[in-house]
């Protein structure tokens, strides 16, 4: 029993349907931790995007080392100092919120150079254009430089969100009861790890591919030239 | 300052100024001067500083040395006492209203429809109303033939049209000072001639000071009160248009009015 949901082990199809909303109960976290991770990593990258772009050494190089640093060390690593580390300090987090933190960090350092490259990616001309004509650089950036970078932006960042989902099983480690966490107990207590384990890949293939299909879908559909202003 | 003075002043003047690309010598101490409603003319070969001198203008590139006026007023420094500061973004801002400026690759904003890139600035920065930018938008989109396209996109239109809507985008701002920067270098030889028609019925304003770099020499001849011959970051030689085309003093004006215009020989 999990989740107060009893398994039925009398035959293998059996097992399979009786687990199966156990194993939705570790999908609603993975989803959870997915969301919450990418909407740390979209608020910090801009954050690490606006600091590596400031007119000054002092602020840029920091921000491009905390960029790297993040880039070239394990998620594990960097979950396993939030959750144990802290802790040391008297900085104490829920499993759950420590496992999303560590995603968005170690995806913020992703997300700031999605920003950044989709920013530059407009065209120099753009912005001599806008200064050309006077108009004060936040418009220039709300109105000129955004709409243009947007479509651009957009599906790299869902890139990074099928990543994401991808990586929230590393979080089963420090005891989050994610897809692949509740999998695992549902082996350690029925002795078959075959069949929770396939289902999680096989679920994991359904949301990746539904994913993958939205990206497509918004890298084709979104408007090459900016979201238009009449 | 008074009227009187302000017509006798050259709206444009360059003293000794330097502009230097890394080690690249683009403009060497120029001293150049542009007299109100003057139509001028920048020829030369590539590098020799012509664009340069309108991106200046513009804002687009800082200067090393020497000062530009504009109107009287130092463009890229400002008065403090008797000496010269650096100007600050709210002198440029009030210097480049100025200036309107035409760009070889147009920029117009491709997101936006053609009248929306004619109304975005006189709204946004000169607080014109929606209702009036639109107004006087269509009028510009009348005077360079394009009504028929003011909700198109830039993308819809041909090259000649995206040119046409890039000259009455900066006239919308009501420019003393168009500068035009290889207008037609982009663009299909059939489509030059209705740019250059646009800009010439611009050059029968008396009011209007326009500043050209342009490959056309036929064209310069025409519309031009004086043409400028630049070499190597300085006007190596600069008179009316008949002086320069049939009678060049210098040998490198010559050689490279023969090259332009003669180029199968």
């Amino acid at each position: 029993m999990f989740f107060g949901i009893e398994w039925d082990t009398s035959s293998q199809w059996a097992f399979a349907i009786s687990i199966f909303p156990i194993l939705l109960h570790g999908l609603v976290v993975t989803l959870q931790a997915t969301v919450v991770g990418f909407f740390i990593a979209l608020a910090l990258g801009l954050v690490l995007a606006a600091l590596k772009s400031a007119p000054t050494r002092i602020i840029r190089w920091p921000a491009k080392l905390v960029t790297e640093f993040i880039r070239d060390t394990p998620l594990l690593i960097q979950l396993f100092f939030l959750f144990y580390v802290l802790p040391e300090f008297g900085l104490t987090l829920p499993a759950f919120l420590t496992g999303a933190l560590a995603l968005g960090v170690q995806y913020s350092a992703y997300t700031s150079e999605v920003y950044r490259a989709g920013l530059e990616a407009v065209a120099k001309g753009q912005r001599e254009a806008a200064r050309a004509l006077n108009l004060a650089s936040s418009r220039t950036f709300t109105h000129i430089i955004l709409p243009q970078a947007i479509p651009r932006i957009i599906p790299a960042l869902g890139n990074y969100l099928v990543s994401i989902m991808k990586d929230v099983p590393v979080l089963s480690v420090v005891t989050v009861l994610e897809m692949l966490g509740v999998a695992k107990i549902i082996g350690d207590r029925t002795g078959g790890y075959l069949i929770p384990l396939s289902m999680v890949g096989g679920l994991y293939l359904v949301m990746t591919l539904i994913a993958s299909f939205g990206v497509r879908y918004l890298d084709t559909h979104l408007p090459k030239r900016g979201l238009s202003l009449k | 300052m008074n009227d009187a003075t302000n017509t006798r002043d050259p709206i444009i003047k360059f003293d000794k100024v330097v502009k230097r690309f890394g080690d690249h010598v683009v403009l060497d101490e120029l001293d150049f001067e542009v007299q109100r409603g003057e139509k001028v003319t920048i020829i030369g070969p590539s590098g020799s500083g012509k664009s340069t001198v309108l991106r200046i203008l513009m804002t687009l590139e800082e200067i090393n040395d020497g000062v530009v006026y504009v109107g009287g007023e130092p463009l890229w420094h400002q008065r403090k006492g008797d000496s010269l500061a650096p100007a600050s973004e709210q002198h440029l801002r009030q210097m480049r209203s100025q200036l309107g400026m035409v760009f070889q690759q147009f920029n117009l904003f491709p997101h936006m429809t053609v009248l929306r890139n004619l109304t975005e600035a006189p709204v946004q920065v000169l607080g014109v109303s929606k209702a009036e930018a639109r107004k006087r938008g269509m009028e510009l989109l009348e005077m360079v033939g394009l009504t028929d396209q003011a909700n198109k996109y830039p993308h819809q239109l041909s090259g000649g049209q995206q040119q046409r809507v890039g000259i009455a985008r900066a006239l919308a701002m009501r420019p003393k000072v168009m500068l035009f920067d290889e207008p037609t270098s982009a663009l299909d030889p059939e489509l030059v001639g209705e740019v250059l028609n646009v800009i010439r019925s611009l050059a029968d304003e008396h009011d209007l000071t326009m500043l050209l770099v342009t490959h056309e020499m036929h064209f310069a001849r025409q519309v031009s009160d004086r043409i400028c011959f630049f070499d190597q970051g300085r006007i190596k030689e600069q008179g009316k248009p008949e002086e320069i085309f049939t009678a060049p003093k210098e040998e490198r004006t010559r050689a490279f009015l023969k090259a332009v215009l003669d180029p199968d020989d």
